[in-house]
């Protein structure tokens, strides 16, 4: 019995050690922005919960009691990372959105954080120089 | 076994944290340091509990958990001084 749990807390040690490194090398390696957002709030979490799944394991078949504060914390990071996406998926369509480098959406309808009218259909024309925000 | 395991966690965690640190410095927009700092501060918890692990002990669960509530507050509130400007209104 402790030779399975041994094995299975180094099975999800692995785990999470590769998914993190999956996480942080995604955030440099993807070339969007938005699909950047992808691997550092999926594998970085699922990494993260192989480890305090090990925490779980271990504290409760090798150390001998069982500790809940992991449940908390996973619970906590797998409610807020979803949170934090959202957010900074949103503050960065908000900041790009009379350029062009935003992502199709595979639809005809525009991002959902956008009004209709706030996307600009196509550049102004030579009035440009007077729409600048004025002190 | 659990100890060679421990030693490739903290390896495998300790990459990823240079990683984002490498992306925080070269960054092109505000948008990918932020969301580079929310995944160090991640990362640091998957360390704080590899060490609870490794030490046997239970006192840094605590230290966890202020980590994962700071982190999730900075950066809702990086993100809305990136959309608004300020903070509270």
């Amino acid at each position: 019995m402790a030779q399975i749990a041994d094995y299975l807390t180094a099975v999800f040690l692995v785990i999470g050690g590769f998914f993190g490194v999956v996480g942080s090398f995604g955030l440099i390696k993807l070339g969007d922005s938005m699909s950047r957002l992808h691997a550092p709030t999926k594998a970085t979490t699922l990494g993260v919960g192989g480890v305090l799944i090990t925490s779980l394991l271990h504290s409760y078949a090798i150390e001998g009691y069982l500790s809940v504060h992991e449940l908390m914390i996973t619970l906590f990071l797998f409610l807020t990372a979803p949170i934090t996406a959202l957010f900074i998926a949103k503050a960065h369509i908000h900041r790009h959105r009379e350029d062009y480098d935003l992502p199709e959406t595979g639809d005809d309808t525009c991002w959902a954080v956008l009004e209709k009218e706030e996307v600009v259909a196509e550049p102004l024309s030579d009035s440009l120089e007077d729409m600048k925000p004025t002190e | 076994m659990i100890e060679t395991a421990l030693t490739f966690a903290f390896g495998c965690f300790g990459l990823a944290m240079l990683m984002n640190l490498w992306k925080i410095i070269t960054a092109e927009g505000v948008g990918d340091r932020v969301l580079a700092l929310d995944t160090m501060v991640i990362n640091s918890i998957a360390i704080l509990v590899l060490m609870g692990i490794s030490e046997g002990t239970e006192i840094f669960f605590e230290a966890t958990m202020i980590i994962a509530m700071l982190g999730f507050v900075s950066t809702v509130a990086y993100a809305r001084f990136m959309l608004r400007g300020n903070i509270i209104e």
